[in-house]
């Protein structure tokens, strides 16, 4: 066989390109999925691709899974490139969870509460049974609703902190660092760490909660309270000199209750891990604050030896579109490097052999 | 009621472009000099400081004017977005008509030496005055740069920001529509 | 392109990476930590490469795009096609006629001119990396010009099987002062780095760093006196130009053990194929 250099790279790849858009859209003759279909009926991964793509957009994160395929971390993916392109005219308010219109609110610790138990639209008691009848175009009937209960919902922190028995959150003013446009840098400020957190990948953070629980990094956790449902963001513009509402937010927000014998500085209390993210997604909100207050050992004077407690290792090692691009680009090309390696091992070889032959 | 400020690029995207290839140059091959147009910059500066400050400064960069500079203040703020701060260790970059203490500058630390301040020091020639010899990285062999407009010793008050690598500051100098860049790299001699 | 600027950044970041650019010239081999945004490209398809090139292209440059020393592997041809689209430059798979090269795993064979910036895509610009995972600790070992965890490498090498066993991403020192990753490009291509008259851009887009090395900057491959450095080459002659001196790609040929050594430069061997006919 003669050698011909590859050529029609720019072909190889058009064709591809058309392969795949022929290969998303499936058979012609079963209908569009329409975006409002995905937005609707599939809106747990929609809530994925929003939070681990740090962009709120129900409608693009539509348009990013259908285009993915319903592949979450690609559509994560479509949109932080589309994001990053994006030019920014204020930065929000801190969002105010405590008046959160909360379509879910739980407390482990507490039997009763201010506000209530709200369990919501949540799995948690469901039997996991396939339902066949979903399978088929049914209608299911009408949830009963309560009428909305006015009284106010304080966050189980706010209770506990009242006795003294929580640290307090250690709310600054000082303007929240911003990974997307500076780069991390050590030792690296909880604010940091939670903006990492919340962009990072769900299966990680689960992971990594998952060994303190383990004891890799064991930190005694009570979910405080977890709740979902809507804020409003505001801005406050300098001409205007007041805050205006511009939207709401879908969120999740999980605070996590830790054991704490105290220190030489600080007497006996609870400690915080805090999560929050994107969308209902329960299982990364928790993972999260599990993750925050292992990375906090340092903070509290406990010894840092589990992976979830190295600061460096989960930051480095947490968002998915980073991880999965240099996992993946394993299958570029690497024949320049592999042939190096190639002639090195013959000559390695070659020079053992040698030895052999002397000997 | 001020007047307007004069106006920054003529083409903001490919001027800045063309400026920031001039600075690359100069700072890679420190003393080649470059000539600089498309902006016309407010009195004192020239048009190469002018088109530096553009093509390098905005709202991330806080910037400090040497008082000669300050007349040009207005257009600084509102053509790059610097904040102006009176505090030399606090700024990202300074401009100045004469040559600053470098030592009143930030110098980086020994692991982020790039943490240090650029100076934009306006000269009156790169045709006469004191000539000194260049060497280092991005000359081939030594070069020999002429400037009218800096200090008799300058080359003693060189040699102390040298000494410091990887720490120092960086400089470019600029004279009317021309500018080169002595890094912290570059070892000079008077001549 | 309609809608983007040109060559897909926006102005504020390209400012923020030739900042980041200057101070990287000014600490030859230093690496210097930016902003690096999040591209249309995956993180290790150049991404830092890519932004680095955005920032300091112009209407004039003619650019050209290596994958492996080839101008038609996939990713290259995927690069150059985005900066014909976002920047409407001039391309070229001429070395010569090139002001700015792109390039992932290889230096060309021509001699880079003092009026060319080649820049390199870097997967992992820690040298020390495969050592000290940690960043806190190996951005101390540089502060300290500590690089004795090298030297041990290399030693033990030496020790173990009585030669230096990398062949690839080859840790040089620049400018006798700073460890430095040439990214991954084989050792052979090494020497071509040392006092090149073309400037040398390094960008790290998913470890969000930038370095470079000046024109005629020593860079120094690491070694012993008695062991000394020594790039690795199949020693076969290409077998389509026949160029005895330019690093071989092997190809296989059949299942029978067939193989044939052709360059890896694929513009140089078509120019040397060219020349002799």
């Amino acid at each position: 066989m003669a050698y011909v250099a590859v050529k029609g790279g720019e072909r190889a790849i058009r064709n591809a390109h058309a392969w795949l858009a022929e290969e998303r859209r499936g058979d012609p003759s079963v209908p569009d999925l329409g975006l409002d279909q995905i937005r609707q009926q599939l809106g747990r991964a929609v809530d994925r691709a929003m939070g681990e793509g740090s962009l709120y957009d129900p409608e693009l994160a539509a348009l990013a899974i259908k285009q993915a395929q319903g592949d979450l971390i690609e559509a994560a993916f479509l949109l932080r490139a589309f994001r990053t392109t994006l030019p920014r005219f204020a930065h929000s308010r801190a969002v105010d969870t405590a008046r959160m219109r909360a379509a879910r609110r739980i407390s482990a610790i507490f039997k009763d509460l201010p506000g209530g138990q709200i369990l919501g639209p949540t799995y948690d008691y469901t039997h996991r049974l396939l339902d066949f009848e979903l399978a088929e175009d049914t209608l299911p009937p009408d949830a009963p609703r309560a009428a909305p209960d006015p009284s106010p919902m304080p966050r189980v922190p706010d209770i506990l902190g009242r006795e003294g028995l929580l640290e307090p959150d250690g709310a600054t003013d000082a303007e929240p660092g911003d990974l997307t446009r500076d780069p991390l840098r050590f030792p690296a400020g909880r604010d940091v760490r939670l903006q990492a957190l919340a962009r990072g990948d769900e299966g990680f953070l689960l992971a990594m909660g998952y060994s303190t629980q383990r004891g890799y990094g064991g930190s005694h956790p009570f979910a405080g309270e977890v709740r979902m449902g809507e804020v409003s963001v505001e801005i406050e513009p300098p001409e205007l000199g007041f805050a205006i509402d511009i939207g709401d937010l879908t969120v999740t927000e999980c605070q996590m209750v830790n054991q704490f014998k105290g220190s030489k500085t600080q007497p006996p209390q609870f400690t915080r891990g805090y999560g929050l993210v994107f969308g209902f997604s329960e299982r990364k909100a928790m993972s999260m604050a599990l993750v925050d207050r292992a990375m906090r050992a340092e903070e509290l004077g406990e010894d840092v030896t589990a992976p979830a407690q190295n600061v460096e290792f989960v930051l480095y090692h947490s968002d998915n579109i980073e991880a999965t691009g240099f996992v993946e680009h394993l299958k570029l090309p690497h024949y320049v490097d592999f042939q190096s390696e190639l002639q090195n091992v013959r000559r390695l070889r070659e020079a053992v052999e040698r030895r052999e032959a002397a000997e | 009621m001020t007047a307007a400020p004069e106006a920054g690029f003529a083409d903001p995207v490919h001027d800045a472009q063309r400026c920031f290839r001039a600075i690359l140059d100069a700072m890679s091959r420190p003393g080649r000099i470059a000539r600089i147009s498309g902006v016309t910059s407010p009195a004192p500066l020239g048009v190469a400081a002018g088109a530096a400050l553009l093509t390098l400064l905005d709202h991330e960069t806080p910037v400090w004017l040497d008082p000669d500079v300050w007349a040009a203040r207005g257009w600084v703020a509102f053509h790059c977005g610097a904040a102006v701060v009176a505090d030399p260790a606090a700024c990202a970059f300074a401009v100045a008509m004469s040559l600053p203490d470098l030592t009143l500058f930030a110098e980086g630390t020994h692991e982020e030496p790039e943490r240090s301040a650029t100076v934009i020091c306006q000269v009156d020639s790169f045709s006469k005055g004191q000539t000194f010899r260049l060497s280092g990285p991005g000359l081939r062999e030594e070069e020999e740069l002429s400037v009218q407009g800096l200090p008799r010793d300058f080359a003693s008050i060189w040699e102390r920001n040298h000494a410091l690598f990887p720490r120092g500051i960086d400089l470019i100098l600029c004279a009317g529509d021309q500018l080169t860049a002595l890094p912290r790299t570059v070892s000079i001699q008077e001549v | 392109m309609k809608g983007y600027n040109f060559a897909y950044l926006d102005e504020q970041t390209k400012r923020m990476i030739r900042r980041a650019l200057l101070k990287a010239v000014a600490i030859p081999g230093h690496q210097v930590p930016f902003g690096s945004r999040e591209m249309p490209l995956p993180y290790g398809w150049g991404t830092g490469g890519i932004q680095v090139t955005a920032s300091i292209l112009g209407q004039n440059d003619t650019l050209k795009v290596i994958d492996q020393g080839a101008d038609d592997t996939t990713n290259a041809v995927s690069i150059r096609h985005f900066f014909a689209r976002t920047a409407g430059v001039a391309t070229t798979t001429s070395t010569a006629k090139a002001t700015v090269i792109q390039t992932r795993h290889r230096i060309p064979e021509e001699t880079l001119r003092s009026d060319q910036i080649i820049v390199y895509q870097v997967p992992q610009p820690e040298p020390l990396s495969r050592l000290e995972p940690s960043r806190v600790e190996t951005k101390r070992m540089h502060a300290l010009a500590d690089y004795g965890l090298m030297h041990v490498k290399l030693y033990e090498d030496v020790a173990r099987l009585g030669q230096i066993s990398i062949s690839y991403d080859y840790p040089v020192l620049v400018n006798h002062r700073y460890l430095t990753s040439p990214s991954p490009i084989p050792a052979f291509d090494n020497p071509k780095m040392d006092r090149m008259p073309a400037l040398q851009l390094f960008g790290a887009g998913r470890e969000k760093r930038i370095y470079a090395i000046p024109p005629w900057t020593d860079v120094r491959s690491l070694d012993f006196d008695d062991h000394p450095f020594r790039p690795i080459n199949a020693p076969q002659a290409c077998g389509l130009c026949g160029a005895a001196d330019s690093y071989k790609d092997e190809v296989v040929t059949d299942d029978r053990g067939g193989r044939m050594f052709v360059c890896s430069d694929t513009d140089h061997c078509e120019r040397r194929r060219n020349d002799a006919a």
